[in-house]
């Protein structure tokens, strides 16, 4: 049994026979756990008492094992697929105890993340010059601080990281940036209020390759992803980016809020198609919401979740761990 | 706009069961299920869903609907009922002090849209009720929030109270009133951080904040696409602050915007206005009896009259209905009236607001550049052309293609629409009341209507019919 005996077997492991990279993995998860207490707390009573109150598997189970996932946005449609699947294997394997079956939902949730494939969450770096990040998403998700975090990230593992203001629209955007940079210790590109956001874009990459910069992170004006005039400004972006360094942006990333509902997913395709999204960051996990639809959205569309932002401290942003996650999620079912 | 992919669930799982005989207990069955699914895909909160459609379920189920001729009508009826009743039946307005300083607000989560709508707020006050607005920056955590509002104040010229990030909340709020006392202002509209509702430190700080102004309104701004978390944030603002109306933000997007139904129904706190847009004057009073039926996809005639009324000039429009009656309507006029047009917004909004043509909008790419394309080529016109639109021959339509950047025969269509468009407007004003109720009425045909306008069905990339 996959994830969960993995989990099971470091988490219940004596203090003293932990290894350093075992020790590492529990220090992540601490960090998840806490960032999702709210989510786990209220997730997990229901799990608990469901299963306190049922004997055996049966329809009314998985009923309100439905209701539970819907309950964390995870979308209706994978919802269904997953209680589907459920079913199945219950049924296939003729499965009856109710501790067995706790761990086939934790896999589950775990191969609807994996599909199979060995998920990527390390960021695209080109090696050989500069590596261009652009971030978008609608408004209010977060992008500016994640950038803000992430530039932080990437300077304490030793890059030389800029910024470009790429929303010039929003009132006090810019200087949000500069905020940040400021923080950071690194360099922002700006220009005026109201610019073309792509002049910007092209205006940064100069100077990032004049002063041999290795990562440039590049925001962008919120905008809702049903602005079709604003959605071609962003395709413009991306191709300008695209011109001047073949091969960038080296990840677009969308920044999602994990109080999204369903949205998430319309978002999710429509940023997609104009700038070719390579990966999410979900924001504002420490809250109560789940942020469940980025499992439908990894489900539907495949887009790997890279960052999770876990609270307002510059060091409270976390590549993503799917294990870390569903920890979150089930942690109580490990103890 | 909002609410129409769950108007076209309901449409359709409706479907199944209107211009069919009497229903069964299964077929009522099956549409619960569509309704209920439609509604979780809404982001509509899982019990008020549960709670929604067992309470339909149940009328469905009686004796008028089993027994109807057109079971599927009744249906909808009673959807249409709960879902207002689930709404708050009426709009609920604004509470402002008769003497003295009148003190909002705005709360709520990170990104909800708190300082956009704190200045939405302020010049939708100052335009209806003639208020003299302070906006207060009050959000010091924030990087470049201060800023952000005192950029918004400029726009609107609105003045902005702001004592940099260094001091506490409670104590810029504290001088804020002074402030608006000394200036002679009536109406302190407050911009505070944004904040989780389980952050106890920050919720006192908000709560420090309550007890000291004893504002009129404490508005919770809460962004439409918000999932089923969205019960629980308001809930629990609520609980904390008795939080008095919320706005409801970003449903220009396609959020189907079920968090609206959720609060509501789970705090009784009434939603007080939609965001609809980025832009400063994009704010709607939220009509909770309209939403329904919009969610229903039965149209929304009473917002699109207020937006008209709003917008258009009276005496412009006079004059323009003589004009029209004189035939004397010429390129002048015509531009003008696209302009009048363009002030109600976008033109896709609107028409969907019109009973009926909701769901057919759809495959239908209403391009706003042609409106752009039309005035250009109206620019490139003399005086002399505008004036006496018939002078216009193919030399003069050639130049004019050639200024505006189109090509000759858009300025070809452009002049017989033009055409049509008057003779139209003779007709119509030549015409006694009796004939104009006739035309009125729903599938009658205007005189001298252009073949082409409705192309109902007839699918992708139809033009408007306009042009």
């Amino acid at each position: 049994m996959g994830l969960f005996n993995n989990l099971k077997n470091i988490f219940g492991k004596n203090k003293n026979q932990i290894t350093k990279e075992e020790n590492e993995i529990i220090e992540k998860a601490e960090k998840y756990k806490k960032g999702m207490e709210k989510t786990r707390n209220t997730m997990m009573s229901r799990l608990k008492s469901l299963f306190e109150s049922y004997d055996v598997i049966n329809d009314d189970l998985f009923e309100e094992l439905e209701e539970i996932f819907i309950m964390a946005d995870i979308g209706v449609s994978t919802v269904l697929e997953v209680i589907n699947k459920l079913r199945a294997d219950v049924r296939m394997r003729n499965i009856t105890d109710m501790s067995e079956f706790q761990k086939i939902i934790v896999d589950k949730m775990f191969e609807i993340y994996v599909k199979g494939e060995i998920v990527n969450t390390n960021l695209n770096i080109n090696d050989e010059g500069l590596t261009v990040l652009l971030f978008v998403g609608v408004n209010g998700v977060g992008k500016t601080t994640s950038i803000g975090k992430i530039a932080h990230k990437l300077q304490s593992e030793g890059k030389k990281v800029m910024m470009a203001a790429g929303d010039t629209f929003r009132a006090g955007a810019i200087n949000q940036l500069k905020v940040w940079a400021e923080r950071v210790g690194c360099e922002c590109v700006t220009k005026q209020e109201g610019s073309d956001p792509a002049a910007v874009m092209f205006e940064a990459i100069q100077e990032a390759k004049a002063k041999n910069v290795d990562v440039l992170l590049c925001d962008t004006a919120g905008r809702l992803q049903t602005k079709t005039n604003l959605m071609k400004e962003l395709e413009k972006i991306y191709r300008v980016i695209n011109k001047e360094i073949p091969g960038a942006p080296h990840e677009t990333l969308l920044v999602i809020d994990a109080t999204t509902g369903q949205n998430g997913m319309n978002q999710a395709k429509a940023f997609t198609e104009a700038t070719n999204v390579t990966g999410i960051i979900l924001t504002k996990l420490d809250g109560t919401a789940k942020g469940g639809i980025v499992l439908a959205i990894r489900n539907e569309l495949g887009l790997p979740i890279k960052f999770v932002g876990l609270g307002e401290k510059i060091v409270d942003l976390e590549y993503f761990d799917i294990e870390q996650y569903i920890y979150g999620l089930f942690s109580d079912m490990f103890e | 706009m909002a609410f129409d992919s769950l108007s076209e669930r309901l449409q359709s799982a409706l479907k199944k069961v209107t211009g069919r005989g009497a229903l069964t207990e299964n077929d009522i069955e099956t549409m619960m299920r569509e309704v209920r699914l439609s509604l979780l895909e809404a982001d509509v909160n899982f019990k008020v869903v549960k709670e929604f459609t067992n309470e339909v379920k149940q009328k469905a189920m009686g004796e008028r609907v089993l027994k109807s001729l057109t079971p599927g009508q009744q249906v909808v009826k009673i959807v249409h009922e709960e879902l207002k009743a689930l709404m708050g039946e009426e709009a609920e307005n604004l509470t402002f002090k008769i003497q003295g300083i009148t003190i909002f607000m705005m709360v709520g989560l990170q990104g909800a849209g708190k300082t956009t709508h704190a200045g939405k707020l302020a010049i939708y006050c100052r335009k209806k009720f003639n208020k003299k607005p302070l906006l207060v920056a009050a959000d010091i955590y924030r990087p470049a929030a201060v800023d952000q509002l005192v950029t918004i104040g400029k726009q609107l010229n609105v003045p902005v109270f702001e004592m940099g990030t260094q001091v506490n909340p409670v104590e810029i709020v504290r001088n804020s009133l002074e402030y608006a006392k000394t200036n002679n202002l009536d109406l302190v509209i407050i911009d505070t951080a944004g904040r989780l509702h389980i952050n106890e430190e920050l919720m006192d700080e908000l709560k420090n904040i309550k007890e000291l102004v004893k504002p009129d309104e404490i508005l919770l701004t809460v962004d439409a696409m918000t999932g089923q978390d969205a019960v629980t944030v308001a809930s629990s603002f609520h609980e904390q602050l008795n939080v008095t109306g919320a706005v409801l933000t970003k449903l220009d997007g396609d959020t189907r915007g079920g968090a609206a139904l959720s609060i509501r129904k789970v705090t009784g706190v009434p939603i007080k206005f939609m965001g609809l847009g980025e832009k400063l004057d994009q704010l709607e009073i939220f009509h909770p009896d309209r939403m329904a039926s919009r969610i229903l996809g039965m149209g929304d005639v009473l917002s699109l009259i207020e937006k008209a009324q709003e917008s258009i000039d009276e005496e412009e429009a006079e004059l323009m209905a003589k004009k029209f009656k004189s035939s004397t309507f010429d390129y002048n006029d015509f531009k003008k009236q696209i302009k009048q047009i363009r002030k109600l917004g976008n033109l896709k909004g609107l028409l969907k607001m019109i009973p009926g043509v909701g769901s057919q909008l759809n495959n239908i790419d209403i391009d706003e550049k042609q409106f752009t394309n039309i005035e250009a080529m109206i620019n490139s016109m003399t005086e002399f052309e505008r004036k006496n639109p018939d002078v216009l021959n193919t030399s003069r339509k050639a130049r004019i293609a050639k200024g505006s950047g189109r090509d000759v025969g858009e300025v070809n269509r452009l002049a017989k629409q033009f055409e049509e468009m008057r003779k139209m407007m003779k007709q119509m004003m030549n015409m006694n009341p009796k004939d104009m109720e006739r035309m009125m009425k729903p599938g009658a045909k205007m005189p001298g209507q252009v073949s082409q306008s409705k192309g109902k069905g007839k699918g992708k990339g139809n033009r408007a019919p306009w042009y």
